[in-house]
């Protein structure tokens, strides 16, 4: 039976009729049209469906939509509505794309980790990412764009070059 | 793939609302609450229940708290939650360390440290350590609620003491004294997402007093007690480990599965336990290397 459910999408309430059996991840794909999310193992090993659903990085093809309702859930389209963050820039400057097929859930899940731990060291980050295959190998460039983005080192290089090397001041 | 399968949903508010619809749904109905292993279960066709329970609706079911000589786990307390908690932290680092190996952050944030004893595949890193702790589990039914002790739990290959119709709760876990070490070591084959292929549990207590368990080499998880006897207050050092190594095949019967051969599991096993073992007793002295080190 189908159950009406209110998710809070990218900071917009989309209310829509859903079946139980419905995963999060369909429903944002194919109802919402949200195709960040990538339907990748659809067990919760590759994380290329990562959303973040109250802050948290999750796995939205182990989420029932119906689970979601009234749940505030964030994904890439939400993330750069005025542009790319300050992340997505340091992705772009240190080439962390090839096929892009796991950047969402890349970008989402060092997103929540830069959240609640702005430096973190590069075994922090590898640990926060672990469970987002890249199958391109390029989990170098990713780790560097993060670090950048932790260390300031990616608002620096925006902003031109700083007059010294770090000030500790 | 869509989950083919049909089924209606259920949000309870009260746990005797939950019971009551358990009870009149029995076999038919699947208790939900992170669903890390429900809906790949409802996809894979492993669980193919007409009603779907979400207990997340529950009040009281979330959060870890301290009670008298014990941490009190919610039924809705998930691994990010174990991770971030001062109480577990402080009192009992090695459910942290044991937290930290579980699969990855996505689903740490969502998977339910009761939902891994409930599915109680062989393999659950909940298992041994719970085993060592000496946890409690907590369940309601239709008859009330019911203490079980966690030794009595695993059952067989995902199967455990619940009767039909019941929920846990909460799993205790009693505090061991403030003078101790601990170490969950996991063998894997990769950081992110993986079960364990093998894992040990060891409890390191003042005047040479041990708990060990082990998991994914055997049915369920287990207690080394012969292992434990053989170590009970002998004097420490490389010709104890030697002769406790010797007793792990007695004591595990390990199989080949997908995730290793039965002769690597072996292999792997006595390293694991002395790396363990050693981890602990450091960190018994006061020493040894900081929880959530890798060790393997």
């Amino acid at each position: 039976m189908k159950r009406s459910i209110t998710l809070n999408v990218n900071g917009e309430g989309r209310s829509i009729d859903v079946e139980p059996n419905e995963t999060l991840l369909e429903v944002l794909r194919e109802r919402l049209g949200i195709k960040s999310p990538k339907i990748g193992c659809e067990r919760g090993d590759c994380g290329s469906c990562t959303v973040l659903l109250d802050g948290r990085s999750m796995r939205s093809c182990l989420i029932l939509a119906v689970e979601a309702d009234g749940h505030d859930i964030v994904t890439i389209e939400g993330l750069s509505k005025d542009g790319p963050t300050e992340l997505q820039q340091a992705f772009i400057d240190n080439n962390s794309f090839q096929c892009g097929f796991c950047a969402p859930g890349i970008v989402l899940a060092a997103t929540e980790l830069l959240a609640r731990n702005p430096s973190p060291t590069e075994d922090e980050v590898k640990e926060a990412i672990s469970g987002n295959l890249c199958r391109c190998t390029g989990y170098d460039p990713i780790v560097k764009a993060v670090l950048d983005v932790g260390s300031g080192r990616a608002r620096r290089q925006r902003s031109g070059p700083p007059p010294r090397e770090e000030s500790t001041g | 793939m869509p989950i083919a399968h049909e089924f209606e949903y259920a949000k309870p508010e009260t746990i005797e609302e939950a019971v009551g619809i358990l009870n009149k749904h029995g076999t038919d109905a699947q208790v939900l609450a992170g669903g890390t292993d429900v809906v790949p279960g409802l996809r894979d066709g492993l669980v193919s229940p007409k009603l779907v329970v979400d207990i997340k609706g529950i009040a009281g079911l979330s959060g870890i708290k301290r009670e008298e000589n014990a941490l009190r786990v919610g039924a809705l307390a998930t691994f990010t939650d174990l991770i971030e908690s001062e109480l577990v932290q402080k009192h009992v680092p090695l459910l942290r360390e044991m937290a930290m190996t579980v699969a990855s952050v996505g689903v740490r944030n969502r998977a339910t440290i009761t939902g891994n004893i409930c599915s109680a595949v062989p393999s659950c890193d909940s298992g041994p350590v719970l085993l060592v702790l000496g946890a409690s589990i907590h369940a309601t039914g239709p008859n009330g609620e019911r203490t079980m002790p966690v030794a009595e739990w695993f059952t067989g290959p995902k199967t455990t003491a619940l009767g039909s119709a019941e929920i846990v709760t909460s799993v205790s876990l009693p505090i061991p004294q403030e003078e101790h070490g601990a170490a969950y070591v996991k063998l894997g084959r990769y950081r992110g997402e993986d079960l364990a292929q093998a894992s040990v549990a060891v409890l390191a207590l003042p005047d040479s007093e041990y708990r060990i368990a082990f998991g994914a080499v055997a049915p369920t998880p287990l207690r080394a007690n012969r292992i434990e006897e053989l170590l009970r207050g002998k004097v420490f050092g490389d010709a104890l480990i030697d002769d406790a190594k010797k007793l792990v095949p007695d004591e595990t019967s390990p199989i080949a599965d997908i995730r290793a051969s039965r002769e690597y599991r072996e292999h792997m096993l006595p390293i694991m336990f002395e790396r363990g073992l050693r981890a602990a007793v450091a960190r018994l002295a006061g020493d040894g290397p900081a929880y959530g080190a890798q060790l393997i």
